[in-house]
């Protein structure tokens, strides 16, 4: 056994209470203040899982966030959440949580074998293995990733809620440490307003866990003082459990605050969202983000029970753990010491302090002295010896004068506990991504901020200063310069004296030497979770690579959840060597947001199901069409009726009966979804002529017409019919999910290109109610339903407009028609326009009237040829291209109208709409489907075109589609074949698009 | 997140803008004049300055005025916001 046990007293633990969990299906105890980490630490639990490529046996490394072992999946069903870190969890009572790596069971694990072959996994090898033959991969992969495990996402919906929070201040401190405390007291009190932001649940970072004095009294009672002093202070936010996870542009960062997680599941108020998202514009930034221990890099540096000397300290005083029986310390530094200290405070036996400086001296090796450990300066740690509990010997060397050999081997020492302290990493992750960029500091051996691009400045460990004393003066000045800065004249503060904290000096070694071949002898493991070694970076440097940002997805450095928080400075600066670079030329990988993973639904909020993640859109009409059983089709964010089954009928039987009704009889279609944009002013009429490709400015009032934007670049942008109100008045139709951006457009060449044009534009598309009421009947169904104006051909021609009385309803009416038969369009106040569609409805019985829904109206208009802009046209289409030549004028300039003439616009042989005919008159092609000359073709067989439109006509009892084909309009009569997705080649002849009525005596003569 | 100091409504987050590119694009009196080269590079080509970069801007979620700005495209900070029709201010020697 390890001997591992919670200590008789101390911590900061609540051993008055006990909460029970389960770890792997097995029962344990902790008490309130625990994590899941020291909760199974004090009860002897070692193996924590198993590593992603050689499977070996892992345990805790670390405290914190850096921890890359033990990573839990947390929780049950729609609760659970994949690859936690135990050292973060809050112990809660009823927690249950599995490891996440290590199948089938974490003792036994079959990928372990994985660990004997490792010679033949290198960096790269299942890039360099798998990758062939290419098509195999994902076949693979499927396999590779259910090996590697890491967690599974839940399926089941988000039981919880989230919430944002949108905040301006004047300092962001993050970190709540001795140097955070102290910026926060120091900007506060000069009337700044502060929020201090920390990721763990109580403030005080290395306070927490050390045995040091502030002003006199013990650490905790100055967190205690200062918080109660900030919390007193209404200009005060405190965010505790809240990681700063992001540092964006112009000061603006990002806070994950966790609120109910330490609760469990299903535990606290429903009320309270389970995580905020705050969302912060601070004036200025103080980052107080201490630092991260680093490991040292020595052969099988990875048995369970090598820890960080930091996280050693953190699970005997803050948790009243001891971690084993017979402890040892490995350090090139004089804060490892500490470690010893802790441990022999805890009652554990301490064998040896194993320094790799040849003659460390000073106060901390006095103090380890006084306690009787042994001090082996010169000396390494150069490998381990495990047994099933992980850890339980070490072995030892003596280096040469330099350091830089292994001058002898000096035998084993029994050790269940190897505190390992290879020096300090500031934490930079935000001054990096604030734009920043970190610089490798040779005295301290360690990356610290550089210059700053942002309103932002570090202070404490963070920015290298690694004593008490440094920490708290340095967090003062940083907390007044910043109020200071955010206009306010604070004062500065006087330092309480700092008693213990101190640090020394530090020797960089970045790799712990060895006589044997890396990659025979012990593994030097820098990344534990992805299982990259020192090996493996040498390996890449051999293999050519030189940046780290290649070097990092070769070797996988840095990928895993921890994202390199503990080996990737190590695994830098070993490269940085084999290429023969200082670091600061290699250079770090770029830091990104998250700091720590923030979940999705923290990231949504609200904005989440059908109803809250877009708005949605329906038109007045929208209940009638919901009564009647209509299914409904997005477009853009509007509802709008597809089609309406009667009785049963599935969409293509209903469809069929809205076509011919439509066609024989009457149908009526809701349109009310088009953008409507009214356009006032003197130059209306130019305006229009400079945005369509046709002429306005002879266009009459009470007319209307058909008009094809186009972008600059001469593609179709967007269509609709636009009608002449009166003298210097005009309304616009445009597409329904073209709206928004058609006002844009508009706007903007108002604004910035032609200012001077005097043109006001509204948005009215929600103002009118619009129903298309078409067919051979729908003039008689119009004159029952009461129209106080003459609808006959000749008093009301096509594409005319009349305004007038419908129903008793003010009305608008133009014969316009998207579905080639005679039809009226009718406008009436959105207010009236459910009355008037009932209306209409009551009146059309005897019509036996039809609603037909955009899949009918789809149909229709395709019999016709005529194009939906978005669907027959994709931002590389002219109106050339769709044999219009006619809407586009010679006489003027319009938008897009010079790019018509380019080589490439007036080329011949562009694709072009044509209409489809299979041989088969009952086969309706998909739509996208691609077209050939010849299916026989040698390979690759060229693309000519591709299928736009299709669907089966059932008025011309057969199918149809139009598509855009490679000089289609020269090719009338010509063969090309469309190849399926089951392998399926069906030939189709090319015709005219226009598949019914090419003379237009349907829409614009009476009726038969 | 950019902080956009609209000219008519204030500071604002990006969130509420649009980018229209480059400013001070003119579009040519003549386009028939042109040749393919010349209508090409009104059309296309963009400066794609790492530095001081004139752009357009609109508070599409606010006042919907197009206006320009002087943004560095390294640092990201904004040096000027001046109204669309006016020229940039001259950089200080």
């Amino acid at each position: 056994m390890s001997g591992a046990r919670r200590s008789p007293t101390g911590g900061l633990i609540d051993r008055s209470r006990s909460i029970t969990f389960r770890f792997n299906g097995k029962e344990y105890s902790g008490h309130p203040g625990d994590t899941l980490a020291s909760a199974l630490l004090a009860q002897g639990v070692r193996l924590f899982g198993r590593s992603f490529k050689y499977h070996r046996p892992r345990g805790v490394v670390g405290a914190g966030a850096e921890e890359p072992n033990a990573l839990v999946q947390l929780g049950e069903g729609a609760y659970s959440t994949p690859n936690l870190r135990a050292t973060q969890i809050e112990l809660y009572q009823g927690l249950t949580a599995r490891t996440i790596n290590g199948w089938p069971s974490l003792s036994f694990d079959i990928g372990s074998i994985n660990n004997w072959l490792a010679r033949l996994l290198p960096a790269g090898f299942y890039y360099k293995t798998f990758m062939w033959p290419r098509s195999a991969w994902m076949r693979y992969e499927r396999h590779i990733r259910r090996a590697a495990g890491l967690g599974i996402a839940p399926t089941a919906p988000d039981p919880d809620r989230y919430d944002k929070m949108h905040r301006h201040c004047d300092v962001l401190v993050v970190g709540g440490g001795p140097a955070g405390l102290m910026a926060a007291l120091a900007a506060a009190r000069a009337g700044a307003r502060v929020i201090l932001a920390d990721e763990q649940p109580r403030f005080g970072g290395s306070l927490l866990h050390t045995d040091a004095r502030i002003g006199g009294e013990s650490a905790l009672d100055w967190v205690d003082a200062t918080l109660s002093e900030l919390k007193a202070n209404s200009n005060v936010t405190l965010l505790p459990r809240s990681t700063v996870t992001g540092y964006y542009d112009h000061n603006f960062l990002v806070i994950n605050e966790r609120r109910i997680h330490h609760l469990g599941p299903g535990q606290a108020d429903p009320r309270i969202s389970r995580e905020r998202l705050w969302r912060v514009r601070a004036s200025q930034v103080v980052l107080a983000t201490g630092a991260i221990e680093r490991p040292l890099v020595f052969g099988s540096n990875d048995a369970p029970g090598v820890m960080l000397c930091s996280a050693v300290s953190t699970y005997i005083r803050r948790y009243g753990v001891v971690p084993g029986q017979r402890g040892a310390v490995f350090t090139n530094n004089d804060s490892g010491y500490q470690a010893a200290v802790d441990m022999a405070w805890a009652g554990m036996e301490v064998n040896a302090v194993i320094d790799l400086r040849p003659s460390p001296a000073g106060q901390a090796v006095e103090t380890v002295e006084a306690l009787g450990i042994p001090v082996h300066a010169g000396h390494v740690v150069c490998g381990t010896r495990s047994n099933a509990q992980g850890l339980n010997r070490i072995e030892l060397a003596r280096l040469t004068d330099n350091g830089s050999d292994i001058l002898s081997y000096k035998g084993l020492l029994d050790c269940q506990v190897l505190a390992i302290s290879g020096g300090w990493s500031p934490t930079v992750h935000l001054h990096s991504q604030s734009g920043a960029k970190a610089v490798f500091d040779e005295e301290l051996a360690c990356f610290v901020p550089g210059n700053s691009v942002q309103a932002e400045r570090s202070a404490g460990s963070s920015a290298g200063t690694f004593d008490l004393a440094g920490c708290l003066s340095a967090g003062a000045g940083a907390g007044v310069a910043a109020a200071r800065a955010s206009g306010w004249s604070g004062d500065n503060l006087d330092i309480p004296m700092a008693i213990g904290g101190q640090c020394g000096s530090i020797q960089a070694c970045w790799e712990v030497p060895s006589t044997e071949l890396d990659s025979t002898g012990l593994k030097k493991f820098l990344d534990f979770q992805n299982d990259t070694t020192v090996a493996d970076i040498k390996l890449a440097a051999r293999e050519g690579y030189r940046s780290i940002e290649h070097v990092k997805r070769y070797t996988a450095l840095g990928f895993g959840t921890d994202q390199g928080k503990l080996g990737n400075i190590n695994g830098m600066a070993i490269l940085a060597k084999a290429l023969g670079q200082t670091l600061n030329d290699t250079g770090t990988t770029t830091f990104r947001p998250n700091y720590t993973p923030v979940t999705f639904g923290a990231i949504s909020g609200r904005a989440i199901g059908e109803d809250k993640f877009d708005p949605i859109r329906k038109s007045a009409i929208h209940s009638w069409h919901a009564r009647q059983g209509a299914e409904f089709e997005n477009v853009g964010q509007w509802k709008r009726p597809w089609y309406y089954p009667r009785d049963g009928e599935d969409m293509p039987t209903a469809v069929n009966r809205e076509c011919t009704a439509t066609r024989q009889g009457v149908g009526v279609l809701d349109a009310s979804t088009l953008g409507k944009i009214d356009i006032k002013g003197p130059d209306a009429a130019e305006f229009l002529n400079r945005l369509y490709t046709n002429r306005w400015d002879k266009l009459q009032p009470g007319r209307c017409r058909y008009g094809f934007m186009l972008g600059e670049d001469g593609m179709i942008m967007d269509d609709g019919v636009t009608t002449c109100l009166g003298p210097d008045h005009y309304l616009m139709t445009t597409t329904t999910g073209g709206a928004a951006a058609v006002m844009g457009w508009m706007e903007r060449w108002l604004q910035t290109e032609w200012p001077k044009l005097k043109v006001f534009l509204t948005s009215v598309t929600d103002h009118w109610s619009v129903m298309s009421v078409a067919g051979p009947r729908s003039r008689q169904l119009l004159e029952d339903v009461g129209c106080d104006f003459d609808l006959a051909a000749g008093a009301f021609p096509f594409m005319a407009v009349r305004e007038g009385s419908v129903a008793g309803i003010a009305a608008r009416v133009s014969r316009i028609s998207f579905s080639g038969e005679l039809a009226f369009e009718v406008s009436v106040d959105a207010n009236f326009g459910l009355a008037l569609w009932e209306a209409v409805m009551e009146a059309g019985h005897r019509f036996d009237i039809t609603p037909y829904g955009t899949e009918a109206m789809h149909v229709l208009r395709a019999e016709k040829g005529y194009v939906i802009v978005g669907q027959d046209t994709d931002g590389s289409v002219t109106p050339l291209d769709l044999g219009m030549q006619w809407i586009v004028s010679e006489s003027k300039d319009f938008i897009g109208k010079r790019s018509l003439s380019r080589s490439d616009t007036a080329r011949d042989n562009r694709k072009q709409l044509v209409g489809l005919r299979t041989s088969d008159p009952q086969q309706v092609l998909p739509e996208g489907a691609q077209l050939v000359n010849a299916p026989s073709e040698s390979r690759p067989v060229p693309m000519i075109g591709h299928v736009s439109s299709s669907y089966f006509s059932a008025n011309l009892g057969r199918s149809i589609a139009l598509a855009l084909v490679k000089g289609g309009a020269s090719r009338m009569g010509g063969t090309v074949y469309a190849q399926l997705m089951d392998g399926a080649i069906v030939p189709a002849v090319i015709t005219s698009a226009v598949f019914l009525d090419p003379e237009n005596e349907r829409q614009r003569q009476e009726a038969v | 997140m950019l902080q956009i100091d609209c000219p008519w409504c204030g500071s604002r987050d990006q969130d509420e803008f649009q980018c229209g590119g480059e400013a001070h694009i003119v579009r040519p009196a003549t386009p028939e004049d042109l040749s393919d080269a010349q209508w090409a590079d009104y059309l296309f080509n963009r400066a794609n300055t790492k530095g001081a970069h004139a752009e357009q801007w609109c508070h599409s979620g606010g006042c919907r005025r197009w206006f320009n700005i002087v943004r560095d495209t390294v640092s990201y900070k904004i040096s000027s916001v001046y109204q669309a029709g006016a020229s940039p201010p001259q950089e200080k020697p």
